[in-house]
This record gives C-alpha cells, structure tokens and sequence, in this order.
C-alpha cells in the first residue's frame, strides 16, 4: 500500500499534466479546426490567429512537459504506447509540424496564394490532430494487446472492430476510437468556438457564438454515445467507479461543465464550463482505468498499472523536489502570460 | 538471394532506426545552435543599446529578432519529435533507462520550455509595450530558456556519454541513485561548454556574413559594420575558446572514461610511444593503418599527456568488440571539426585584426571570406555531434547497453523507413521555407536608419 503512493500521486500528476494541455491547446486547437468556417476576410483570420497567437505554443509546451513527466514517472508506460503507437504518433509529429508552420509562417508575406494555403494548413491540421488525440486516448480505454515484455504493435485499422480478450482483431481505428475521435472534434471545436467568442469580436465573435450553440448538441450527444460506449468496451470502468464511488466526483463536474458551457450567462463562464466538462472526462477516464494505466486486452494480467511501469522510488521522491518549485514557476508564467493578453484582440 | 541479404544489411531495422534518429536530430540541431548564440548575441545588442542610449543597437536587435523568430519557429517543430523518438524508436532503452534520463527531459520541458514559450511572445512582440529594461528582461529570460535547455540536453547525453548516479534494480532496469551525480556528472561541465561556444561560433559567423553582405552590396551599410564588428568580436573569443579549455577538456573526459573512442577518433590503430598526430589520412581498417597519412611525430603523445614520448594506446589494446563500429566516419567527423576550427579560427583572427586595424570594412576579399564562411560552423558543430555519437559505439549508454539492444523490437524496418522518408521529405520542404523566409528577412534588410 505504502508502496503505492509515489507511484499514485505521480499517476494523479501526469494526468493532471495532459488535462491541462488537451483544455489549453485544446481551445486554440478549436480555433484551428473553425478557423476557415468563423472567420472569411483576411482581418477576420488574422483576429483569430491573434487570440492564440501569445500561447498556443506555450500551451502545447504542456503535452512536452506531460509527455516528459510521463517518460520519467512511468519509463515502461511511455516506452510500451509509443512504440505501440508509432504509425499515429508519427503523424501526430507531422501534423503538429504542419500546424506550428502554418500559424508561424503565415503572416510573413501577403500573397493570395501565400495565406490561403497556410490557413488551410492551420485548419486541417487542428481537426485531425483533435481526432488523433481523441482516438489515442480512447485506445488507452479499450486497451492494447500487450505482450509479454510488454509491448504491442497495432496496425493503424483491420476490420473496425474492437477486438476480444485472447483475439488480436484490433486495430487503431477501431468503431470505438473513431466515435471518440469524432466526439473528440466536436468537443474542441465547442471549446474553440467559445474562447473565439470571447476573445473576438464583431462578426467573427457572433459567427463563433453561433457555432457554439450549435456544437453544443453534438458534444451531448457525443457525451451520451462515448459513455455508453466505454462502459461497454471497457468492463474496468464500472468495477473502478463500484470500488471507488467518490471517483464520481469527476463525471460530475464534467457534467456541470458540459450544463454550463451552453446555459451559463457569462462568455467567460461558458468557456470555463467546456473547459470543466473536458476536464471532467480526461480525469473520469484516468480514474475509471486506475490503477492501469495501460489495459492489456489481450490478457488482463499483462497491463501495465501504476505499480509496474513507474519508476524507482529514489528516482520518483527526487523528481518532486524539482517538479514542484518548477510547475510553480511555469504557472507563474502562465498567470502573467494571460494577464497581459487580457481583454478581446483588436481584430479588423 | 545474395543481393537479398545484402538488402537486408543495409536495411535491417537497426539501421533504419539509427539512421532516423541521426537524419531527425542532425536536421533539427541545425536551430537550437543559431537560437542559443543568437540569443547571446541579442541580449549583447540590446545591453549596447541601452548602455549607450544608441537606437541603433535597438534596430539592430529588432531585425536580427526577426531572423530569431522564423529560426525559433523551425527548433520548436522539429524538437518535437526528438522528444517523441525516444519512445517510438527506442523503446527498449526507453523502457530500461527512463527513470534516469526521464527526469533531465522532463526538466527540460518543466524549466526551459515553460521559460522559453512563455517570454518569446513579449520578445518577438512586446517591445513597445514593455519599454526597453523590461524588454531586455524578456530576452534575457529567452536567452537563458534556450541555455538551460542545451544543459538538460547535454546533461541526456552525458549521461549516455558517462552513466553516473544509477543502479541496476532487480529486473534489470536502471534506476536513479543520486540526483547530485546525475546533474553534476564531470562529463557535462567541458561537454556543455564546448557546445555552447560552438553555438556562439555559429552565430557569431552568420551574423557577421549577413554584415558582409550588407557591405559587399552597398546596401544597409551602417548596420553592416554594426554586424560585421560584433559578429567578429564574438566569433573571435569563442573560436579560441573551442580548441582550449573547451575542447581539450572534453577530449580528457573521452581519454578517461572511453579511450577506444579517442583511438579511433585519432585513427590510432597500435599502440606507440611517441605517437604521431594524424591531420589528413584514410584509415584502412582490412590493414588497420591510415593510408597516406600526414602527421605531425610525437605529436599526439604530448596533447593526450603532455609528454612527447609518452605511450598512446592505439584500437589494438582493446577488446575487437568494443570498438566503435563506424570508425571511419567517425575518424573524417572528427577530423572535419578539428579541421574547420582551426580554419574558422585562422578567418576570425585575419577579420578581427582587420576590425582592429580598420581596415576590414573596406577589404573586399576578406569580406567575402565572412560572408561565405557561414555554413561551415554548422558542418563543424554536426560533425562535432557525430564524433561524440558515433565514438559511443557500439554503446548507447556507454559500458551498460549496446545499441543493438536498444531499439523498438516490434517496429519493424518498413514501419521505420515509411516515418523517415516522411522525415525527409517534411524536412526538404521545411529546409526550403526556412531559407526562402530568412533570405526575404535578409533582403529586406533591418528598418532604414532615421534621417539618413
């Protein structure tokens, strides 16, 4: 028991870590993935560029820092899922390149063809890199088929469907991990659509909060199919929120996040509440596989849990006299960072 | 069937997997050296400025924050997947030594990504808003991101270089002991310096060649000898810096700890009092002797131990299975980054007694020297980087794991060679806009000098 708790509390960081990112990147992916939709004249695309401009790349520093943490804490969790995963995450890579580029490069010439391309690039790249992450975090749910040196290797697709225990019939893109791919753009493109709202203003701002509107029943009704969903895919959840009802507390604040983020007076309240909702569903889904953290499907007694895929307890103990002072700092940045990025962005 | 085999040689998934991640991280550190001494350098322009209370420093900082910009933009992308390859490509090293090398990546992006990102914007953007010492601030703070990251990324591979501070634990993983050794590892003081004055070097070269070409053109000529100047004056001091103490620090740290590394690296293949210091030669390894070498007698004794009849230990002291497995390219990396050092520094030497003399801004010849000198210091860095990689082998945490046992066993050959031609060909288009983006900025040239 005792010897759980390093593990634990890093388990409870990491996943912290990477909720923190996919709600950060996550609106500025949103902008992204509505960006050719909100926004038609080249002022109006250049306010939306402006609203992530100071911290999209901060805010995708997070799935660094997260991926980073996650290596250290957890050496067999990052060396398992991302050689497993190596097809997606290299074109995660690429599609992250492409994004980084376009956003970047865009504003450096004034061409008619020079920034179409760019904001198409921008665009296409935030969609699937939401589907991606979706898909990828639904994999971790539905678990890998896990070998005994604990690895795997999945091929991107075989014939859709999710595979049973002793079977090797999966694939990445399975109909599970695309509907939650699929839930996944949704979601973003709500959370964008809402920090557009707020940070724009005139037409972009009005066709943002139309959009919002919008989304909003798809991301319920996504909500709805991917819960329902998971608890059929993934036995562990209901034997993990049986084990540990106060875990409830998490689905329940993705819920008052997902009421609020449509009824909520308030632009900002709004967007708190999609950011509370896709809060409450990453840290209900790490909740939900605890203590896995990577289900084998293939034979439960081969997932890698808290216990054998973290690191040495020197090693975790230490990391916290670091970590620490270090993410105090980082929120410090980020506190002023937004602070003086305050208030909507000038737009035409 | 032969020619299937050879096939399989060339393209066994070891290979393929080395191969991507040396295309991957060779491409990518082409940046992080520009970024680092750039860095310094900006942060030196816009103390002038604001010593001297001279807007022409401030101007200067400005258009070379611009060339800093689209150059950042190009690390940050390409850097990703360097974090990312650990895991995909070398999974068993990963799995192994991840709870020791974790923690200096994961500080890395705790301590210097956090910095970095969150001070480039009021860098790149905030000048009017922030007033001048608070927009020193905020390039000091990216200045000293980017220096704390080449710490933690020099620390990753000293430790590679050098394990200190581990333990072996019951299932064959490496464990942390000691977090002091860990970070205080006698490898990293000589190896960051070394790469760090390297990274000035590159700097102080390109900026000092954009200064020339300013002056060789007769456009923007105030701000060329404003980069000429400082251009030299940097690379001056840090060209000297590279052969000693840096250098020669380092290369000790390799007599120490990998001896067969420096006898290869030398092309020193028996063991000789009074060894002989190899500058041009091909080593024939069916004959184990360079071929038509030219040395310098003794030579090689008296920098390794100071005496010049001292005994070097050449590859034949050594176990044939501890050598490192390429030593021929690793002999040629070697001797191209001693080789262009000496030369950058020889340029810099003849350009700083030009500055100091006065006569360098009108010296047609020794300005097209500066000017076509610039991508030389980047062969020098990458071949410094392969001798540090390659004289690891056939080690890839040195004396703890061969390379060989380090890869994703379940990614095979094809899966890698699909990423990396995906690799190049993204990285041939990035390369493309880099250059077209930094050229234009350079073209352009910085804001026109008021009243002139």
């Amino acid at each position: 028991m005792l010897s759980s708790i390093l593990p634990t509390l890093w388990f409870c960081l990491v996943a912290a870590m990477i909720a923190v990112y996919v709600v950060l990147d996550g609106f500025d992916l949103g902008a992204g993935i509505l960006h050719l939709l909100v926004a038609r004249t080249d002022a109006e695309r250049r306010a939306v560029l402006a609203s992530i401009g100071p911290v999209w790349d901060a805010n995708e520093v997070w799935l660094l820092a997260g991926g980073g943490t996650l290596y250290f804490a957890f050496p067999a969790l990052y060396a398992s899922s991302f050689s497993g995963f190596y097809l997606p995450l290299m074109m995660v890579l690429w599609l992250l390149i492409l994004r980084g580029i376009s956003i970047e490069f865009r504003n450096h010439l004034h061409s008619a063809v020079w920034e179409p391309f760019w904001d198409a690039g921008f665009s296409l790249s935030s969609a699937l890199l939401a589907v991606f992450f979706g898909a990828a975090l639904a994999n971790v749910v539905r678990g890998v088929p896990l070998d005994a040196k604990g690895d795997f290797f999945l091929p991107l697709w075989t014939d859709f469907r999710t595979g049973q225990a002793g079977q090797n019939a999966a694939g990445i893109l399975d109909w599970y991990t695309v509907l939650v791919g699929v839930a996944a753009l949704a979601m973003l493109a709500q959370h964008g659509a809402l920090w557009l709202a707020l940070k724009t203003a005139g037409e972009v701002e009005r066709r943002a909060t139309v959009w919002a509107n919008r989304l909003w029943w798809a991301v319920a009704a996504a909500a709805v199919a991917i819960t329902i969903a998971s608890f059929g895919v993934q036995p562990l959840l209901k034997i993990s929120f049986a084990e540990r009802p106060w875990t409830l507390v998490f689905p329940a604040v993705g819920l008052s996040g997902l009421v609020a983020s449509r009824w909520a007076s308030a632009g900002l309240r709004r967007f708190l509440g999609s950011t509370a909702f896709i809060a409450g569903l990453l840290t209900s889904a790490a909740a939900g596989i605890y203590p896995c953290v990577l289900p084998a499907n293939s034979d439960p007694k081969l997932s890698l849990t808290v216990l054998n895929a973290a690191a040495g307890s020197y090693g975790l103990g230490v990391g916290l006299a670091w970590f620490i002072p270090g993410i105090l700092l980082a929120t410090a940045y980020f506190v002023y960072t937004y602070r003086s990025f305050a208030g909507k962005v000038r737009g035409s | 069937m032969v020619a299937y085999l050879g096939f399989c040689g060339i393209m066994d998934a070891l290979t393929i997997h080395r191969l991507h991640f040396a295309f991957t991280i060779t491409f990518h550190y082409l940046f992080p050296q520009l970024t680092m001494g750039l860095a310094l350098l900006i942060v030196i322009l816009k103390t002038v400025a604001i010593r001297t209370g001279d807007d022409h420093y401030h101007r200067a900082a400005r258009f070379w924050a611009k060339i800093f910009a689209v150059n950042f933009a190009m690390g940050v992308v390409t850097g990703i997947p360097m974090e990312f390859q650990f895991g995909t490509n070398w999974s068993r090293f990963s799995r192994a030594a991840g709870g020791v090398i974790g923690q200096t990546l994961a500080m890395e992006g705790v301590f210097s990504f956090f910095l970095e990102s969150s001070f480039l914007g009021a860098f790149l953007f905030g000048e009017k808003r922030l007033g001048p010492k608070a927009h020193w601030f905020a390039a000091f703070l990216v200045f000293l991101g980017s220096w704390l990251s080449g710490f933690f990324i020099i620390a990753t591979d000293a430790w590679m270089q050098h394990p200190t501070g581990y333990r072996m634990d019951g299932a064959g993983l490496i464990q942390l002991s000691s977090f002091r050794e860990l970070i205080a590892n006698p490898w990293v003081f000589w190896q960051y310096l070394h790469n760090m004055t390297a990274s000035v070097v590159t700097a102080s070269f390109v900026m000092a060649a954009v200064g020339a070409f300013y002056l060789l053109t007769r456009q923007h000529e105030e701000y060329g000898r404003t980069f000429v100047r400082w251009g030299v004056i940097a690379g001056t001091v840090s060209t000297m810096l590279l052969p000693f103490p840096t250098g020669d620090g380092q290369a000790r740290g390799v007599l120490e700890s990998q001896p067969v590394t420096l006898a290869a690296m030398e092309g020193q293949f028996h063991t000789e009092a009074g060894a002989p210091l190899a500058i041009l030669g091909q080593p024939d390894m069916e004959r184990e002797r360079l071929d038509n070498p030219l040395t310098v007698p003794d030579a090689l004794s008296f920098l390794t131990y100071r005496r010049w009849g001292a005994e070097v230990k050449g590859l034949d002291a050594f176990p044939r299975d501890t050598w490192p497995d390429n030593i021929p390219l690793l002999y040629y990396s070697y001797h191209i980054m001693v080789g262009l050092g000496t030369l950058l520094g020889a340029v810099m030497i003849a350009a700083a007694i030009g500055v100091w003399r006065g006569f360098l801004y009108g010296s047609r010849p020794l300005l097209w020297v500066l000017m076509l000198a610039a991508p030389f210091p980047y062969i020098a860095t990458t071949a410094g980087w392969m001798t540090a990689e390659l004289g690891r082998q056939p080690w890839l945490i040195y004396g703890l794991m061969r390379t060989q046992d380090g890869f994703s066993q379940r990614v095979s050959a094809g899966n890698a060679l699909f990423t990396l031609l995906g690799f190049m060909g993204t990285y041939a288009i990035l390369a493309m806009l880099f250059l077209f983006l930094v050229g234009r900025e350079i073209e352009h040239g910085p804001e026109p000098v008021p009243g002139a």
